[in-house]
């Protein structure tokens, strides 16, 4: 054999292989999407939005107790992150810039974003369910915020980056005050970027299940309190789907497809915002 | 007036990005007082004991220490070359119609939740796991191929992302010797994205052993050594989501923080090294 189809027939053997893993990989993907799909639409109805939870073999039993506590959950959670995040990402892009400090805090966010989320649960235990004695919304609601802080303090910092610093420049000439520059023309400016970045982080928290294990625990009954243990989407959906009970188990499916529609749901819009303003 | 606002704007936002390093620290600092009870009565033993008896008031941490590292490893050994396929797949293979829409997928998929990908695994690749492999099919090897299973978008989109870096110009005057695509691949790509690419795997690493959800399901929390892969085990993050809500001693509850403690310098560690060391260097060679 030659040199040359020596390195021909290689490079076929490679080139089959990696789309051989490309369709290994994708058909994997598909495999649990086609069964989260087939299960979720089958468990649907309408009672998993208008029944609470209840006793294996009932009928009317539905999902509206973890559906709104999610909603407390990651509400509270965003309503607290991302006006933080947005604050502390305006420092490290329009102050700290290319400081020690600033380069530290983007070192640590970007660590911060790869931790394992169960040690943030561990961490909100200890100074809050501990204290309290009792699992809590709150507790829940204060995990997810950690964790959705460096996410979007990274987004807004790289976002407002991205800002031509011409438009600060033209916005100071005509006397305005640094914070009046940064509100009114560098957020404006990146208002498509930071938006993106809030939505993928609501997104990345809403399917946290982890650090809500020991913090917000679980109810198998609709809570508006967040000083009560609190159900949310992806702890029932451990607890029904681990549980023998088969009605359950369905339910646990019909979370599962909900959750992940939103989810996906959240991801597709963030990018369509994104390429919405690189189209401009 | 506004001079005073311009102050508090700039003071609070530094106040909060500065907090978000103390809020680390705390982290840490909380969760090491929390270890101290368990540190004081287990010493080293915490990590070289395989005995985890809670009645007994005798933690071992080994098996749960053992469980973390096979099970990644074999996820590790699994998703790397899949994902080295599909990038190499996606950066040089694909007809330009499919390169966007597979490489869309594959992103959104690294954004499905890990829980979903654990209750996958119960329902339907433990039974696969059980009727061919053997064992009762909650085990160390399912484990490691779920996990790999959730790894490999993230590590796919992010290995393209590296491979991509590697200037067109480059390639094309390969490709003008006479290349073929895999000497291009291995003789130009990889020589060039080589630091971004093993950061990628060292970040999917990190991510790997910290995950809870999607080996919780399939794994078993036995804390037990042993080198039938299908026999059911445990690891650090299965340990304590199964655990935390359990403790009922002091002791208990200090082991599980040594293990959180353990796991967060563990994981800041692997992660530390991909950043620094090669991701850092990567985006130099850009």
């Amino acid at each position: 054999m030659t040199h040359t189809s020596k390195r021909i027939l290689m490079n076929k053997i490679i080139m089959t292989l990696s789309t051989l893993s490309a369709i290994i990989g994708m058909g994997f993907l598909f495999w649990i999407l086609g069964v989260l799909v087939i299960n979720g639409v089958d468990a649907l109805s309408w009672n998993i939005f208008s029944q609470e939870g209840a006793p294996p073999g009932y009928e009317n039993s539905g999902l509206k107790h973890a559906l709104i506590g999610q909603l407390f959950l990651i509400g509270i959670a965003t309503l607290v992150g991302v006006p933080l995040g947005i604050l502390a990402g305006t420092y490290l892009s329009e102050y700290g810039q290319k400081s020690a400090l600033a380069e530290t805090i983007r070192d640590i966010s970007d660590i911060m974003m790869s931790a394992p989320s169960i040690v943030i649960g561990a961490f909100v235990y200890a100074i809050i369910v501990a204290p309290m004695g009792h699992f809590s919304g709150w507790a829940g609601s204060i995990a997810l915020t950690i964790i959705m802080l460096p996410i979007i303090l990274r987004t807004t910092d790289d976002m407002l980056n991205l800002v031509p610093s011409t438009l600060r420049e033209a916005a100071f000439a005509l006397g305005a005050p640094k914070y009046k520059v940064i509100i009114q023309v560098v957020y404006r400016g990146a208002k498509a970027g930071i938006l993106t970045g809030v939505l993928l982080g609501v997104a990345r928290v809403a399917g946290e299940t982890a650090p809500l294990l020991f913090t917000s625990f679980n109810d198998n009954f609709l809570n508006t309190n967040m000083n009560e243990p609190m159900a949310s989407l992806t702890v029932t959906m451990y607890n029904y789907a681990t549980s023998p009970y088969e009605d359950w188990q369905k339910l646990g499916w019909a979370a599962a497809f909900i959750l992940s529609m939103f989810i996906l749901a959240l991801n597709v819009l963030g990018r369509l915002f994104l390429l919405k303003k690189k189209g401009k | 007036m506004s001079a005073i606002i311009d102050k508090i704007f700039a003071y609070s936002s530094k106040f909060i990005a500065v907090s978000i390093l103390l809020l680390v620290a705390w982290i840490f600092t909380v969760l090491l007082q929390h270890s101290l009870e368990s540190m004081a009565t287990s010493g080293f033993d915490f990590v070289t004991q395989t005995k985890w008896a809670p009645n007994l008031e005798k933690f071992g941490a080994l098996p749960a220490i053992y469980g973390s590292v096979i099970s990644t490893f074999l996820a590790m050994i699994l998703a790397v070359p899949l994902a080295i396929g599909v990038a190499i797949y996606l950066s040089e293979l694909a007809p330009a119609k499919l390169k966007g829409p597979v490489g869309v997928s594959i992103e959104l998929l690294a954004a499905i939740p890990s829980v979903i990908y654990g209750m996958w695994g119960l329902f339907y690749f433990v039974p696969i796991i059980r009727d061919h492999v053997g064992g009762i099919g909650i085990s160390m090897l399912t484990a490691g191929i779920v996990l790999s299973i959730m790894i490999l978008p993230f590590m796919a989109a992010v290995t393209r992302d590296a491979m991509n870096t590697t200037p067109d110009i480059l390639k094309e005057s390969a490709y003008a010797l006479g290349g073929t695509k895999w000497d291009v691949i291995k003789d130009v790509i990889i020589p060039y994205a080589k630091a971004g690419i093993i950061g990628s795997f060292i970040l999917a690493l990190g991510r790997a052993i910290g995950e809870t959800m999607a080996v919780t399901f399939v794994m078993g929390n036995v804390h037990q050594i042993s080198t039938d892969l299908t026999a059911p085990a445990t690891s650090i993050p299965v340990t304590l989501a199964n655990e935390f809500t359990e403790a009922d001693s002091g002791l208990y509850y200090s082991s599980l923080f040594e293990l959180s403690l353990l796991l967060l310098v563990i994981s800041f560690t692997i992660i530390s090294i991909a950043k620094f060391y090669f991701l850092r260097r990567a985006r130099i060679g850009q």
